[in-house]
């Protein structure tokens, strides 16, 4: 039988033919018509009119005619709600067939079509199919309580599916385990606190005796769920290694791939010295060398984890370079990412042999592939120092190829060696300036005029080269532009008689002809510099640079170590978390590897010098870029440019000065239970405001929760700090803080915490303009540089007198940080307390007179629930955050306050808060009065 | 998990398109369509991300299939799946063509709802597939209870690659070892890198279940067995024992039992399958050396002196030997002479393809050609691909030799001395190649 015929294309009328057929009498012709509509849906026509005669067909016994038949109800259900009702009856009648093929399809689609009221019916079939004596028809069920939950998950929650869903991972069956925990493991990504896959050892067990049973997919299934899984002891870790490693000579790559990131993961836990450790690490090598014999898209995929494995535990495939050669006939994706392995893999050792390949691939046709080669021999040169001297006579080879890109990409790799290697190599500027012409790449250009710049003294005409760079100044980009700036400052502090004209006309250039404030403020920096103290010029200038380090490109370590535990999934492919490119909230939490058991050991070090040798942890640098003589890079970009949000912001109505703040302000646990603030479980009328603010927004809010004392009027009340900057956005520097208000004086607590492999210093932080005009009152005191894994606290003073401007939500503060290495962005916020000043009681008769003023416009109301205080403990405590009572009036059991708050902006708000004895319930009522 | 397969054909018209999930739209088919199919440059990733969605594709022939997700899938599970997607599509309709698709596509719709299910990929062994899903329409109108169940409690069973009570009146097997050798050489004879990449095939026509046990000249068995034998037998076999990197099994195969005794056991799937693959690194026989000698005369011409020798006993014949030897761009003409078998210059591969039908081990032969060239003003010189090599030998270059298999089934009468078994070893170039 020959299909082909549905797909051509039919004249004007069809619909109407097929119409005609599909209500046909006879079976055949039924079908065919069913097929063409399938192929016209498949081409993407629209054959949503002929719902009605397509459902029609589907009260069939003939199989095949009843899955076409539902596979266009899964396309056009939704389309047309009311109408695919009419299919629910056989649904229903289906999942009662004896048949269980029949069973299982009828359950399988139903849970396609996403209509509510065919979910409504799907429940009860659903339940009976859930504990159907057919393993066929459980498997499927299993998944579609996944396919409800992604529907309407309240009502799989009602309906407890995810307890039978649970108790499916005790079946009988393997493939019914594996699909049960391929439905959790979804479930569980969208609810992150649940719990839901409780894994304990008794769970573990089974899905380890499933394992050995089920299919290569149900295998990946329950490998990738057993990753999630965290031992409780090294013991329990390596038993579930032991029973892992099997699966690494399963010919399935994924379930290879699986597999070494469980152990990648439990290996983690388990002790150095102990001689399993040593074999597991053998044991990883051989799959995953073979894993590079499969099919180009799955070698890339492979390569790609490889890429991360050999960053986290290089001992594993140190002794593999060979099969990291390239092949000629490697897709170019392939060559790529083999390329960037071997270079990891360079030492020493194999050192001869990687430069030999490295030589053969900068002659091939691939231009991304030989740019690659060539900056992979520099790396070398300034990985391996002993073939470093080997590096730079074959890239000089290279140059006299006179490839146009091959002597670039050569002149920005030398740069590099030279800052490595100072003094040794400097007998090559001569070959490099005979190559300045045909130099038309930015990156080059810049490296080309740094190299000038740096040894004008060794170069006779260094003056004229320059001075030909500077005739198309405008036309350069703005990193070129930078590095003739410095270089022409560089000549001139060398050789000051012949070049003051070259100079002049360089900062000129720089300050009055350029819109890039950069470029302006570094041309004013070294102006004032030459022209008040030349000696001062000399030293800033032509400081010596500290060395760079060997290893580039490294992935941060915490976003390593994140990505160790998505071996195998896009994260790993992609190199970015999966927050990155996965939208909503799944799989947006954050995995980490767990730490080592007994030793106090930080997990994320990797081996260090078990064999005795110097392998020690390579230190991150960043880019070149920054590197090329930055040196007077103080320019904190202003934070015009959006500031990514760190917190899952917590959205305080703008308009709405006080509303979150004050709601929770008495939302939290007075009664002194012993979380403090953690848990402000008032469901009340600001839910958002509640659920959502631990720290930062909330503070206002957890101004009771000070040790849940009563009658003291302490001071203002400090939230717990919280991270504002996670590491992995800042190349290592972890921020957390808080705000408080100490003797009328605005400070922000903050720690910095290096979790980088070097060294930070120079910090420095300024605030975009905000709200109420909060601004830094003195500098950030880090006065010692921040070691690695160091944690310094520093109080920064704020005032209140920088620039306004209205953010969303209101008290919003995005806030740069700077340091050796970069700038770093994130938005936190403040509690509005924080702005309350001391000088905030107003009189009686001023506050009456206003109250009265105040227009009903300016006026909200709401409730604050749940909380057990009188009315003067409340006012109290509120009198520590400057939140002042004026009067008090009791009126049929309820005690109304009359408080008033001043803002250092000078907003007055004025609050009526009516306390019922008994009743835990708050209402206050609030006016504002706008800036006087 | 997979949110939807679209099946492409050359032009980008879309054959087949299966939504599995809500958050993929129809316009993710236009999507891969206009930003991969018809993308101006090569493809330079097999996985591509567009607008936060992420496509993965293969291409047979001239199909595209392309798996469509908005999650952090399991990158590895969905081309896996995607390959098994080929084959079992092969396995039903033969090759993957346009034409076949399209003839096929109510099937293919089918079996695309039955192996993937909300994304996750299901049982797709064929065997277990076809007992059910046939290309004359679904059987299961008429099938008694027996034969429902038996169909379900195979394709969830723990061997869902084997039905019950299949029936032969000789029990026969075929066993193929296939390897491929693959060697990188520099223009001075030194070997860079050489693998041999070896795929053991198996065609079954059992009766039963039958239990089997695979041996081979595994060096770890051996030395295993040695120390248990007496020196004598361990000396003779330690020498014909070969190391094995790593190798991995069709899922029929017990791991843990491999893990544990490294004895290979299973119960195999009827008819053909591929049992195991395996990777060695040491001790290869490479069966050809090529001998390069390339001679630039001035700018316009090059001499090049290629010399075969086959390295093998010399009872054995290697047949289908190809030598090509890559000439550069701007080659006007060529003049070759061999002194066996038939040498052309194909311009159209820039390449001299020598072609030899048979040869003897141990014998040697030798091509040479005169390469005039055009002059041009190219700056870049030419890159000099490495000579690639193809042949067929009748043993296996890792040395490899099965030792015996052994085949239980208690519940039939019949026993290990009744199959008759058949072995069969034949070795094949992979990427054999030598720098000039």
């Amino acid at each position: 039988m020959t299909d082909s015929k549905y797909f051509t294309t039919t004249k004007k009328g069809e619909i109407f033919e097929l119409k005609a057929e599909l209500n046909s009498d006879k079976k055949e012709k039924k079908k065919e018509a069913v097929k063409k509509v399938i192929a016209s849906m498949t081409v993407g026509k629209d054959v949503s009119a002929l719902f009605p005669d397509v459902v029609n067909c589907m009260q069939t016994d003939n199989l095949e005619l009843k899955k076409l038949v539902y596979l266009y109800l899964m396309n056009y259900a939704k389309s047309q709600p009311d109408m695919a009702i009419m299919a629910v009856n056989t649904f229903v009648k289906d999942c009662e067939d004896p048949n269980p093929l029949i069973r299982a399809l009828a359950v399988r689609t139903m849970g396609c079509i996403r209509v509510d009221k065919i979910t409504e019916y799907l429940c009860e079939p659903l339940r009976k199919c859930l504990k159907d004596e057919d393993p066929y028809v459980r498997k499927t069920a299993a998944v579609c309580v996944a396919k409800l939950h992604d529907i309407n998950a309240q009502l799989v929650e009602d309906q407890g599916f995810l307890d039978t869903l649970k108790d499916l991972i005790s079946d009988s069956n393997p493939m019914v385990v594996a699909n049960a925990v391929a439905a959790l493991s979804e479930i569980a990504e969208s609810h992150p606190n649940s719990n839901l896959l409780d894994l304990n050892p008794q769970t573990i067990n089974k899905l380890l005796t499933a394992l050995n049973e089920c299919t290569e997919w149900g295998q990946i299934f329950i490998l990738d769920c057993l990753a999630n899984y965290t031992p409780r002891d090294d013991r329990e870790s390596q038993s579930i290694c032991e029973r892992v490693t099997p699966r690494l000579s399963h010919a399935n790559s994924a379930v290879v791939l699986s597999a070494v990131k469980v152990l990648m993961k439990f290996m983690e836990m388990l002790p150095k010295d102990l001689d399993y450790y040593g074999t597991l690490l053998k044991k990883l090598a051989p799959p995953l060398v073979t894993l590079l014999s499969a099919e180009p898209e799955l070698q890339y995929v492979a390569l790609r984890n490889i890429n991360l494995i050999v960053q986290k535990r290089p001992e594993i495939l140190k002794h593999e370079m060979k099969v990291f050669f390239v092949k000629y006939n490697d897709p170019i994706y392939v060559k790529l990412e083999k390329l960037d392995i071997m270079i990891r893999l360079a030492s020493q050792a194999n050192i001869a042999q990687v430069l030999a390949e490295l030589k053969e691939y900068a002659t091939e046709v691939d231009v991304d592939f030989v740019r690659k080669a060539v900056r992979a021999i520099g790396r070398c040169a300034i990985k391996v120092e002993q073939s470093a001297e080997r590096c730079v006579s074959t890239l000089l080879d290279l140059i006299q190829t006179k490839v146009n890109y091959v002597v670039q990409e050569a002149i920005v790799v030398i740069k590099d060696i030279f800052r490595k290697y100072p003094n040794k190599y400097e007998s090559v500027i001569a070959t490099l300036c005979e190559n300045l012409d045909s130099l038309d790449e930015p990156e080059a250009r810049a490296a080309m005029i740094w190299i000038v710049g740096e040894y004008a003294e060794r170069i006779d005409n260094a003056d004229e080269l320059l001075e030909s760079f500077l005739e198309g100044f405008h036309d350069e980009s703005t990193q070129v532009q930078l590095q003739l700036l410095t270089a022409i400052v560089k000549l001139f502090l060398k050789k000051p008689t012949e070049t003051q004209e070259l100079v002049q006309q360089v900062l000129s250039l720089a300050t009055q002809d350029s819109d890039n404030p950069d470029l302006r403020d570094r041309g004013y920096i070294y102006w004032r510099l030459l022209s008040t103290d030349p000696v001062a010029a000399k030293e800033v200038v032509l400081a010596e640079k500290p060395l760079i380090s060997e290893e580039t490109d490294l992935i941060e370590p915490t976003l390593l170590d994140e990505l160790i535990c998505h071996i195998g999934t896009l994260a790993s492919v992609y190199h970015k978390p999966p927050s990155a490119f996965v939208e909503g909230s799944r799989g947006v939490q954050h995995k980490r590897l767990p730490a080592r058991a007994g030793s106090g050991e930080s997990a994320e070090s990797p081996e260090v010098g078990q064999s005795g040798t110097s392998e020690a942890p390579p230190a991150v640098i960043p880019s070149q870029g920054d590197l090329l003589g930055d040196l007077l890079n103080l320019d904190l970009a202003p934070a015009t440019t959006t500031v990514p949000s760190v917190q899952p912001s917590m959205q305080m109505g703008a308009m709405d000065l006080l509303g979150g703040g004050l709601d929770s302000l008495l939302g939290g646990d007075i009664g002194g239970s012993p979380s403090m603030g953690a848990a402000l479980g008032a469901p009340a009328a600001m839910p958002a405001a509640l659920s959502n603010a631990p720290a930062v927004g909330g503070g206002l809010g957890d101004l009771f929760d000070l040790g849940g004392g009563v009658g003291m009027p302490t001071g203002f009340y400090v939230a717990p700090k919280t991270l504002f900057l996670p590491a992995m956005k800042a190349k290592g520097l972890e921020i957390s803080g808080t705000f408080a208000r100490r003797g009328g004086i605005i400070q922000m607590d903050l720690s910095l915490t290096n979790k980088a492999m070097s060294v930070m210093t120079d910090f420095a932080i300024q605030f975009n303009r905000n709200s109420f005009g909060l601004a830094p009152a003195g500098p950030l005191q880090v006065l010692t540089p921040l070691t690695p894994n160091q944690t310094i606290d520093v109080s920064l003073p704020l005032g209140t007198t920088g620039p306004v401007m209205k953010m969303e939500p209101l008290n919003n503060l995005q806030v740069a940080v700077k340091n050796n290495i970069d700038v770093f962005y994130f938005s936190c916020q403040y509690p509005l307390s924080l702005l309350f000043v001391e000088d905030g009681k107003m009189e009686r008769q001023v506050f009456l007179a206003t109250w009265k003023d105040i227009p009903n416009d300016n006026e909200a109301q709401f409730q604050i629930k749940d909380v057990h205080l009188n009315s003067d403990a409340a006012s109290n405590k509120l009198q520590g955050s400057n939140i002042f009572t004026i009067a008090k009036r009791t009126v049929d059991a309820q005690d109304m306050l009359y408080q008033s708050i001043k803002l250092t902006n000078g907003i007055w708000v004025l609050a009526e808060m009516r306390v019922q004895t008994g009743n835990p319930n708050y209402t206050v009522n609030r006016n504002k009065e706008s800036c006087q | 998990m997979i949110g939807g397969l679209f099946i492409y054909n050359h032009k980008g018209e879309v054959l087949i398109s299966r939504v599995y999930r809500d958050d993929i739209g129809r316009n993710a088919v236009d999507a891969f369509r206009v930003n991969v199919i018809h993308a101006r440059q090569q493809v330079r990733s097999p996985v591509t991300n567009i607008a936060r969605t992420s496509f993965f594709h293969v291409k047979r022939s001239n199909i595209w299939l392309a798996a469509v997700t908005k999650q952090n899938v399991n990158a590895a599970m969905v081309f896996e799946f995607l390959y098994k997607m080929c084959d079992v599509m092969t396995a039903y309709f033969g090759k993957i063509s346009e034409e076949n698709i399209k003839n096929n596509f109510v099937l293919i719709y089918e079996l695309l709802d039955e192996i993937l299910d909300f994304g996750y990929p299901q049982n797709s062994e064929t065997g277990a597939l076809k007992t059910f899903i046939t290309q004359q329409g679904i059987k299961g109108q008429h099938q008694t209870k027996e034969e429902q169940s038996q169909i379900t409690s195979q394709v969830t069973g723990q061997i869902g690659w084997r039905r019950e009570g299949i029936k032969y009146r000789r029990n026969e097997l075929f066993l193929d070892v296939l390897e491929s050798v693959n060697l990188l050489m520099s223009p001075q004879g030194q070997v860079l890198s050489a693998h041999v990449s070896g795929r053991v095939v198996m065609k079954s026509y059992l009766s039963g279940m039958p239990e089997c046990k695979f041996g081979m000249n595994d060096k770890i068995v051996i030395d295993k067995q040695g120390k248990g034998g007496t020196t004598d037998d361990a000396g003779k076999s330690g020498k014909q024992s070969i190391a094995i990197d790593d190798c991995t099994f069709h899922q029929c195969v017990r791991l843990s039992k491999f893990d544990s005794e490294r004895s290979i056991s299973f119960i195999p799937p009827d008819g053909e399958y591929e049992l195991m693959r395996y990777r060695t690194t040491k001790d290869i026989i490479l069966p050809f050396r090529v001998i390069p000698l390339v001679r630039e005369v001035g700018r316009t011409k090059l001499e090049v002196k290629v010399v075969i020798k086959s390295n093998f006993k010399p009872s054995l014949l290697a047949q289908k030997i190809e030598v090509r030897i890559p000439t550069p761009l701007n080659t006007s003409g060529v003049q070759v002479i061999c002194m066996k078998g038939k040498a052309k210059y194909k311009a159209s591969e820039n390449a001299i393809v020598w072609k030899i039908k048979r040869m003897a081990g141990m014998k040697e032969s030798q091509i040479s050609a005169e390469i005039e060239l055009l002059p041009t003003n190219d700056k870049k010189k030419w890159a000099r691909p490495p000579i690639s090599m193809n042949f067929e030998v009748p043993f296996a270059p890792s040395g490899l030799k099965v030792r015996y298999l052994k085949v239980f089934e208690s519940k039939l009468n019949y026993s290990d001395h009744d199959v008759i078994k058949w072995v069969r070893y034949i070795g094949r170039s992979g990427i054999y190649e030598t720098r000039c």
